[in-house]
């Protein structure tokens, strides 16, 4: 087998770069194009840490392969941020304590941030249904789920003023 | 927050964002698989299908062959010479036995991941398979299949005749348990079971090692213990400590699993043969069933009282399991089962026991989570047939200042008392809970404050501002709790001081981040730092101030001279003493003792169970403990929470599913399941704050107690919904069903 070039968006900037056929999107991102904010934590779909957005849906991008994003438009961890001007959950998980270790931090902004970009008016109960596809081990989720719901709460005020 | 007196502080208390939060919020922190070193190649671990065999033989030349092979390493490239250590480095690769299924045999080093797993593949193993030994209560028998041939079992009165799977048997006793039990009028007992579980962080094991030529090693890895990881490095490797460099990533997590190290040597002689970096880093069934899962345990015990509530009597045999080297779980579970309680007559049994599964590690309060799951359960079962008050009774039997606790010392402010208290006025303990087929639990448990080794640094930068060096593994907000300990004690602001995690070249030593002991014992090498600082600062200052460093005072962030004429606050002083004159570093070095006081929680839990399916429902959680002082409130209570859900998956649903043959059955996150968000509700937080009187501020380590009391109180829960004690974990669908069928 040989090396196939993949042309994608990444984070809004168009690139290409290489993927053998059988190598996962995550390793791609992770090794090719050096964004290695996406985290393997089980690869098989099972933990959430290498969430990202594919063509505008929520995957596990250890369960996707990397020639699959050929043509695309992929949003990864690094994109969520917009410059120095942090994402509202992003702020909420730092002032909300929303994280300890930090490595499922990724997956759970990016799955958060897809399902609230879809439904704004999420609440905690929809909130914990998107999310369990996102493992935790450190905070219980209390926090988590409190900095999903406030972030929201701001989004909606942000939209309305506008 | 439940407050007794305590100081006014400025920093300490507040909840200010952590310094390393933008780089984890925007996937810029580099964890242990995102270091890249120039010409890297990639490793992986050929491990046993086996749960118990004899290696005859291993052939690597087909893999050595294979194109992309730079190196490949079996336990003779440890050579001759590992005496020091040698449960050890037979943990990282065996030699002439596989002791579990997932033990290390060889390690690949190749130029892409796909061709060092196709090189383990074509690694030829000869086994003779042997007959494995899974049960711990089976596996001291005599006749059961022996692990260690010439293990002899470590008692009381000196080494057993024959061989045995039991390494070691303590006998801890106090008063006269007959006599004590002779004495009561109530007496409850029973056996309970509790599986091995995994400590389930989300980031696998990894580890990039550089063996330079000129005999210098450097070693990044995500490890709890950087200092600690150096010198087994050495001590397998005998490889001398100063040419061995470890620098610690940030670390996905630990609970006590990455402690031990498994990949860091065997990358090491790896990159030696290679010349090049090697870099290691586990899958998720390699993590599940190559490293460290916490014993499988089964406990007798049997408490008795007098009519009136007060405990005279307690027994136990406790037996754990070690996975398949020596460990020492059962020896702590000796020390916390009791500690909570004034009790005359105690005497306990414990073993340490080796069974066929992975080597045992510490998993968050080891030990004491199997033993509260006894000791708690008995204590609701002699409410019950006292027809008392649970958390009354707890009350009068609690331990205060003075009463024998752990190792048979003398409590000093325990905060039991306080805490159980906490949770008796609570408004969810006063709540009613009505419904069919629900029911409410409690328990208690314990657990110590490490002490140990740390030693920080700290520099003031020009403008005033302060670095700080230290070298714990933060790996749940230590670097903000550590920063506010030194903002609190040079009376600065949070904001003014620049925490910094470094390697083991550029501070002194520290050791694990483990034993709830970051904030408590690293804090207080902090705040020697801090004093040291100030009293520097005062020396430096007396010239100018044409007075003797005796003539300043320090206190509240302010220099000043005795009769008050002159002064300053530390950020000036600071600009005026460093800002034109020479730097200025100090250092804070403590070794605070091994096991140092400790720390109570409790938990208070409601749940609903499905009759139909046997499905546990926690409709509410909440967790009460003392933090001494809480330093940061919300990683105190983010503490308390992780716990809890730990040990909600813990008593609920978690288990290594071992066949006969003793292959892990369930050995992804798909089939080894833990909590996810839809499995749990809010956890409530009760902090409470009795002074700890070891510590300059008054912490108790808050990591590891809130993960003792879930199991009991779940158990005592669901024995409450369903009328049926529940002595075994997990209490998943199937096993409520068969303890509640035909009731």
């Amino acid at each position: 087998m040989s090396k196939r070039i993949v042309s994608a968006t990444v984070n809004g900037e168009p690139m290409e770069f290489l993927a053998e056929p059988y190598e996962t999107l995550l390793e791609v991102l992770r090794n090719e194009v050096g964004l290695t904010g996406s985290k393997e934590g089980c690869g098989n779909g099972n933990c959430g840490a290498c969430n990202v957005v594919l063509n505008g849906s929520l995957v596990n991008s250890c369960c996707v392969l990397g020639v699959e994003a050929n043509g695309g438009t992929i949003e990864t961890i690094e994109g969520v941020a917009q410059g120095d001007h942090l994402h509202p959950l992003q702020q909420k998980f730092l002032e909300e304590a929303a994280l300890q270790c930090g490595i499922c931090t990724p997956g759970f902004i990016v799955a958060a941030k897809a399902l609230l970009e879809a439904e704004p008016n999420a609440d905690e109960d929809r909130i914990r249904h998107w999310l369990a596809g996102n493992l935790c081990r450190c905070t219980g989720y209390d926090k988590i789920v409190r900095a999903v719901l406030d972030a929201a709460d701001e989004m909606r005020q942000t939209a309305g003023a506008r | 927050m439940v407050t007794t007196d305590k100081p006014v502080y400025k920093v300490i208390g507040t909840r200010p964002i952590r310094p390393d939060g933008i780089d984890k919020v925007t996937g810029r922190a580099i964890y242990g698989a995102d270091i890249r070193q120039p010409g890297m190649l990639y490793g992986r671990v050929k491990r046993s299908p086996h749960a118990h065999a004899i290696i005859k033989r291993i052939n690597t030349e087909k893999a050595a062959a294979l194109k992309g092979v730079h190196a490949i390493v079996t336990a003779q490239d440890f050579g001759a010479d590992v005496a020091s250590l040698p449960d050890v480095s037979k943990n990282l690769l065996a030699g002439d036995k596989v002791l579990y299924r997932g033990h290390a045999i060889a390690a690949v080093a190749a130029t892409t991941d796909l061709i060092a797993r196709q090189a383990c593949d074509l690694i030829e193993v000869e086994y003779e398979i042997l007959e494995p030994a899974l049960d711990v209560r089976e596996a001291m028998l005599p006749g059961a299949p022996l692990l260690h041939p010439n293990q002899r079992t470590r008692t009381p009165a000196g080494p057993s005749e024959n061989p045995s799977n039991t390494v070691a048997q303590v006998a801890v006793a106090f008063g006269d348990v007959d006599k004590g039990f002779a004495e009561c009028d109530v007496i409850v007992e029973g056996e309970f079971k509790t599986r091995m579980v995994h400590q389930g962080y989300i980031e696998p094991q990894s580890a990039t090692a550089m063996w330079n030529p000129d005999g210098q090693i450097t070693v990044w890895t995500c490890t709890q213990g950087s200092f600690p990881a150096r010198q087994t490095l050495s001590q397998v490797l005998n490889h001398p400590v100063s040419k061995i460099k470890v620098v610690p990533t940030e670390i996905g997590g630990g609970f006590g699993g990455k402690i031990s190290i498994y990949l860091e040597p065997v990358a090491a002689l790896l990159s030696k043969k290679a010349f090049r970096p090697v870099k290691i880093t586990m899958d998720r069934a390699d993590v599940f069933e190559g490293t460290g899962p916490t014993p499988g345990t089964s406990i007798k015990a049997k408490l008795g009282a007098t009519k009136d509530g007060k405990f005279r009597a307690f027994y136990a045999d406790l037996a754990y399991e070690n996975g398949a080297f020596p460990g020492s779980a059962a020896n702590y579970a000796t020390m916390c089962i009791t500690a909570g309680y004034d009790i005359e007559h105690v005497k306990l049994d414990a073993y340490d026991v080796v069974v066929n599964k992975p080597r045992t590690q510490d998993y968050r309060a080891p030990s004491s989570p199997a033993a509260s799951f006894a000791m708690e359960q008995l204590i609701d079962e002699m409410a019950q047939k006292l027809g008392k008050d649970v958390e009354e009774l707890r009350l009068q039997n609690v331990c205060r200042e003075g009463t024998r606790g752990p190792m048979g010392m003398p409590h000093r402010a325990p905060g039991h008392e306080e805490t159980l208290q906490a949770a008796k006025a609570s408004a969810h303990y006063n709540s009613p809970l009505e419904g069919p087929n629900r029911g409410r639990g409690t328990a208690s448990g314990f657990w110590f404050n490490v002490g140990l080794r740390s030693s920080v640094s700290v520099s003031v930068f020009p403008d005033g501002t302060v670095s700080l060096i230290e070298g714990s593994t933060d790996i749940g907000g230590t670097r903000a709790s550590l920063a506010m300990q030194l903002a609190e004690t040079l009376g600065i602001a949070y904001e003014d001081v620049k925490p910094e995690v470094v390697d083991t070249d550029s501070v002194g030593y520290n050791d694990v981040t483990a034993g709830s002991r970051v904030t408590f014992g690293t804090g207080m090498a902090v705040h020697e730092a801090g004093k040291n600082l100030a009293k520097e600062m005062a020396a430096r200052l007396a010239p100018t101030w044409s007075v003797t460093p005796d003539d300043i005072e320090f206190a509240d962030g302010v220099f000043k001279t005795k009769d008050g004429s002159k002064s300053g606050n530390f950020k000036e002083i600071a600009q005026a003493v460093v800002g034109r004159g020479p730097g200025l570093t100090v250092s804070g070095s403590v070794n605070a003792g091994f096991l140092q006081g400790g720390g109570f929680a409790h938990a208070i839990v409601d749940v609903e169970v499905d009759p139909e399916t046997g499905k546990v429902t926690i409709l509410k959680y909440t967790a009460v403990q003392d933090a001494g002082t809480a330093i940061h409130p919300a990683y105190v209570e983010g503490q308390m929470q992780g716990g809890a859900v730990q040990g909600i998956g813990w008593a609920l649903n978690e288990e290594y599913y071992y066949d006969d043959s003793g292959r892990m059955a369930n050995s992804s996150y798909l089939d080894y399941r833990i909590p996810t968000t839809l499995d749990v509700p809010m956890i409530g937080t009760i902090i409470v704050e009795t002074p700890n009187p070891l510590h300059p501020f008054g912490v108790r380590g808050v990591g590891e107690p809130g993960i003792v009391p879930p199991l009991a109180a779940i158990a005592n829960a669901v024995s409450h919904a369903t009328g049926v004690r529940q002595t075994q974990l997990p209490m998943n669908p199937g096993r409520i069903l068969e303890t509640t069928r035909g009731k």
